[in-house]
C-alpha cells in the first residue's frame, strides 16, 4: 500500500474546509439541543452556545404535553398514506413498464406533471372533492390527499426501477403460468427492496413534514404535529419558552431523522439502482 | 412430444408498418429439432415469441398436435422457453427457480421435490440448488435456465439464442450437451440462433430467414449443399462460399463458364445443361473446400493456374486466396501444402459441385427442386 501523506498542505486544507462545513450544518442542531435542556432562566442569562448550568428535562415534558397528542395524529396520517402510496406506486410502475398499453407513455407523461404541481394550486379543488366525498376535516381525507399527491412520485420511482428489469423475467414467468399479480408479488416485489426504501423515506419525509395540507384539511384535535408545533411556537401570550419550543421542534423532527438513520443506506443504493444491475 | 405446424403465419406490429413475418409455412414432426437462423432483424425471435404466445400473430395458424393454439395464452400452450438472458428469478434459489412453474400449476410438494431432483441430476446442478442465480457462473446459469424449462415436461421447448452469452469454449461444450439432451428426451424443439455452426450441428431441420421470409427450409445438408439462393449460400458455411461472376458460353453443345486469372484461362463445363443462359452473366458458387490442388496426374477435371495472394493457416486447413475473374477466391487446402505468397498454383474444380446463381435476383438457376423447399412445394414436386 502506498503511504498517504496526511499532513500535506492540500490535505489539511481539504479537511479544514470539511470541518467548517460540518460545523455550519451542525450548529443549529447543537443550539436546539442545548436550549431544549436549559431552564428559561438559563436561556435569558447565557448565550446561544453556552452549556446549560443545570440540565433539565422539564422543557421536553412540557413540550410532549403540548404536542404529544398531535404526534400520534401525524403517525395515523403518515403510516397509511406512505404504505398505500408506495404500494399503488409499485403497481403503477409495474404496469407502465411491463404491461404497456396504447397511450401508456402519454399517461405516464401526464402523471409526471403531478410532480411539478405546486401544493397551492390543488387546495381548492381538493377541498371541494373532499367535501363531496364527505371526508372534509377527517384524517381519512388527509390520507387520501397525501396518497393521491404522492402517487406521481412513487409511480415515477417504481416505473424507472422496473424499466431496468429485463422484460424476459416477466415473459419467463408468464410461460411458467404465473398471472399478473403472481408475477408482481412473487418476482418483482422481492427484487424491489432498494426502491421500496427510497419510496418509504421520500414519502415519509414529505408527509410527516407537510404543513400546508395539514393546516387546510385538518382541524382541531385531528391536526398533525407540524401544525401543532406552529400553534405552540406562535402563541403570543406570556413569556417565550424557548426550551419548550426547541424540544417540541426536536420531537416533530425525530421520526424523519430516525427513518434516515435506519434506512438511509438503501436511499443512495436505490437512487443509483439501474446503473448497475444486481 | 408434439408435431408443430405453422400455416401462413403473419405478424404486423401496426397498420402501415411492414410485415415482420410474412406468410411463414413450417412443419416439424414430433421430436424433431428445428433451427431458425438468420441475421439480426430477420424475424426469427419474433417468430419464436409468436409460438410461445408472448406475441399475438396477425394472421395464420399455429398448430400443435393438429390443434390451433394461436389464440391461447402462453400458460395454456404447454411450451417452455430458455431465454438468451436466462431470465432466472434473481431473488429465488436455484431450487425455487426450477420449482416455480410447478408450484404455480399446483403440483403436490412431493412431486415437485421429485421433479427438481430429476432435473438437477440430469443437468448435474444438484450441488447448486441452494444458491441464488447471482452466485452462479454463466454456464451454471445456463443449465439452471434449461432445468427450469425441462422441469415441466412441456410439449415443446423453445431456445432463444441460449449460448450467445457464453464464452467460445463453453459454447461448444453446451452445444454438444443440448444435442445429447435432445437425443435422450426426444422433445420437439425450436431453436433460434444467428450462428450458422449451431444451425448446422444441432438441427434436424433448418429454416433460414431474412426480412421476415423463410428463404429455405430443409435439412442442414440440403441447406449446405443445395442453397436456394445467394443469401442462403452466403449465410451458411465458414469460410463462406465463393461467388465468382462469370459469362456462360456454349461450346461443342455444352454450357461452359469462363474463368480467368492473371496466369491463365479455363472453361468450366457445367454439369447441368440449361437452355437460354448463353452469353449471360451469372454468379458461380463454389465452396472453398471444393477447390482442390491440381495434381500431376490428369484426372480430367478442369484446372486453372492462379497466383497466391494471401495464405491463412488455421491449423486444420490452409486458406489460400487467389483472384479469379477479378474476384477474391478462398481455397481450403490441406495444411501440409507448402505454398508461399506469389506462388503459382494449379487449382481444380469439380463441375458437379459448382452452383449457378442469377446475378440479378440471386436465385439458383440450376436447382432441380424448387427454390423454396416448403412442405407444400415438396409435396408438389415429389408427388407425395
Amino acid at each position: 500500500m502506498t503511504s498517504h501523506r496526511w499532513f500535506s498542505p492540500s490535505r489539511l486544507a481539504i479537511h479544514a474546509t470539511l470541518l467548517l462545513a460540518c460545523a455550519l450544518y451542525l450548529i443549529p442542531l447543537i443550539v436546539m439541543l442545548l436550549t431544549s435542556f436549559k431552564s428559561p432562566e438559563d436561556i435569558r442569562t447565557g448565550n446561544l452556545l453556552s452549556w446549560p448550568h443545570v440540565i433539565t428535562g422539564s422543557g421536553w415534558l412540557t413540550a410532549w404535553d403540548a404536542v404529544g397528542g398531535y404526534f400520534w395524529n401525524s403517525v395515523k396520517i403518515t403510516l397509511p398514506a406512505v404504505l398505500i402510496s408506495t404500494l399503488l406506486g409499485a403497481l403503477n410502475g409495474y404496469v407502465l413498464s411491463m404491461w404497456r398499453f396504447r397511450g401508456s407513455q402519454l399517461f405516464f407523461g401526464l402523471l409526471l406533471f403531478g410532480c411539478f404541481l405546486p401544493f397551492q394550486t390543488v387546495l381548492l379543488p381538493a377541498s371541494f372533492t373532499l367535501g363531496k366525498l364527505g371526508l372534509a376535516s377527517t384524517t381519512t381525507g388527509l390520507v387520501l390527499i397525501h396518497v393521491v399527491y404522492g402517487l406521481a412520485f412513487t409511480t415515477l420511482f417504481f416505473r424507472n426501477y422496473y424499466c431496468s428489469v429485463p422484460h424476459a423475467l416477466v415473459q419467463a414467468a408468464r410461460l411458467d403460468g404465473a398471472g399478473f399479480f403472481t408475477i408482481f408479488g412473487r418476482i418483482l416485489l422481492p427484487m424491489s427492496v432498494p426502491i421500496i426504501m427510497v419510496c418509504l423515506i421520500w414519502q415519509f419525509t414529505q408527509i410527516w413534514n407537510d404543513f400546508l395540507f395539514g393546516v387546510v384539511f385538518a382541524s382541531g384535535d385531528a391536526q398533525p404535529i407540524t401544525v401543532a408545533l406552529n400553534n405552540l411556537v406562535n402563541t403570543s401570550t406570556g413569556v417565550k419558552q424557548y426550551n419548550v419550543d426547541m424540544a417540541a421542534a426536536m420531537i416533530a423532527g425525530l421520526p424523519t431523522l430516525l427513518v434516515y438513520v435506519v434506512a438511509g443506506k438503501y436511499f443512495l443504493r436505490g437512487l443509483t439502482a439501474g446503473a448497475v444491475k444486481g | 412430444m408434439a408435431r408443430l405446424e405453422l400455416r401462413n403465419v403473419n405478424k404486423r406490429y401496426g397498420s402501415g408498418l411492414p410485415d415482420t413475418l410474412k406468410a411463414i409455412d413450417l412443419a416439424i414432426d414430433s421430436g424433431e429439432f428445428l433451427i431458425l437462423v438468420g441475421p439480426s432483424g430477420c424475424g426469427k425471435s419474433t417468430l419464436m415469441n409468436c409460438i410461445a404466445g408472448l406475441e399475438q400473430i396477425s394472421g395464420g395458424e399455429i398448430l400443435v398436435e393438429g390443434a390451433d393454439i394461436s389464440a391461447m395464452s402462453p400458460k395454456d400452450r404447454d411450451i417452455a422457453m430458455v431465454f438468451q438472458s436466462y431470465a432466472l428469478y434473481p431473488t429465488m434459489s436455484v431450487r425455487d427457480n426450477i420449482a416455480f412453474g410447478l408450484k404455480i400449476r399446483k403440483m403436490p410438494q412431493s412431486a415437485i421435490d421429485e421433479e427438481v431432483a430429476r432435473v438437477a441430476k440430469l443437468l448435474q446442478i444438484e450441488h447448486l440448488l441452494a444458491r441464488k442465480p447471482s452466485q452462479l457462473s454463466g454456464g451454471q446459469q445456463q443449465r439452471v435456465a434449461m432445468g427450469r424449462a425441462l422441469a415441466r415436461r412441456p410439449k415443446i421447448y423453445l431456445f432463444d439464442e441460449p449460448l450467445s452469452n457464453l464464452d467460445a469454449k463453453l459454447r461448444v461444450e453446451m452445444r454438444t450437451e443440448i444435442k445429447l439432451m435432445h437425443q435422450r428426451l426426444k422433445t420437439t424443439t425450436v431453436y433460434v440462433t444467428h450462428d450458422q455452426i449451431e444451425a448446422m450441428t444441432l438441427g434436424d431441420k433448418v429454416a433460414v430467414m431474412k426480412d421476415g421470409l423463410i428463404q429455405q427450409f430443409g435439412t442442414p445438408q440440403q441447406i449446405y449443399n443445395d442453397p436456394a439462393n445467394l443469401f442462403v449460400a452466403s449465410f451458411i458455411g465458414s469460410p463462406p462460399m465463393n461467388f465468382i461472376p462469370a459469362r456462360l458460353q456454349r461450346q461443342g453443345g455444352r454450357l461452359m463458364a469462363l474463368l480467368d486469372s492473371s496466369q491463365g484461362r479455363c472453361e468450366l463445363p457445367l454439369s447441368r445443361d440449361i437452355q437460354g443462359l448463353e452469353a449471360r452473366e451469372v454468379v458461380l458458387g463454389i465452396r472453398p473446400e471444393q477447390i482442390v490442388m491440381g495434381g500431376a496426374e490428369g484426372n480430367g477435371l478442369p484446372s486453372i493456374r492462379a497466383q497466391v495472394q494471401v495464405t491463412e493457416p488455421t491449423g486444420p486447413d490452409l486458406l489460400v486466396f487467389v483472384t479469379l475473374n477479378q474476384t477474391k477466391v478462398c481455397c481450403r487446402l490441406a495444411p501440409d501444402v507448402s505454398c508461399c505468397i506469389g506462388d503459382s498454383l494449379a487449382l481444380q474444380f469439380d463441375p458437379a459441385r459448382v452452383l449457378l446463381f442469377d446475378s440479378a435476383s440471386g436465385e439458383r438457376l440450376d436447382l432441380a427442386a424448387p427454390a423454396c423447399v416448403t412442405q407444400d412445394n415438396v409435396a408438389r414436386f415429389t408427388g407425395r
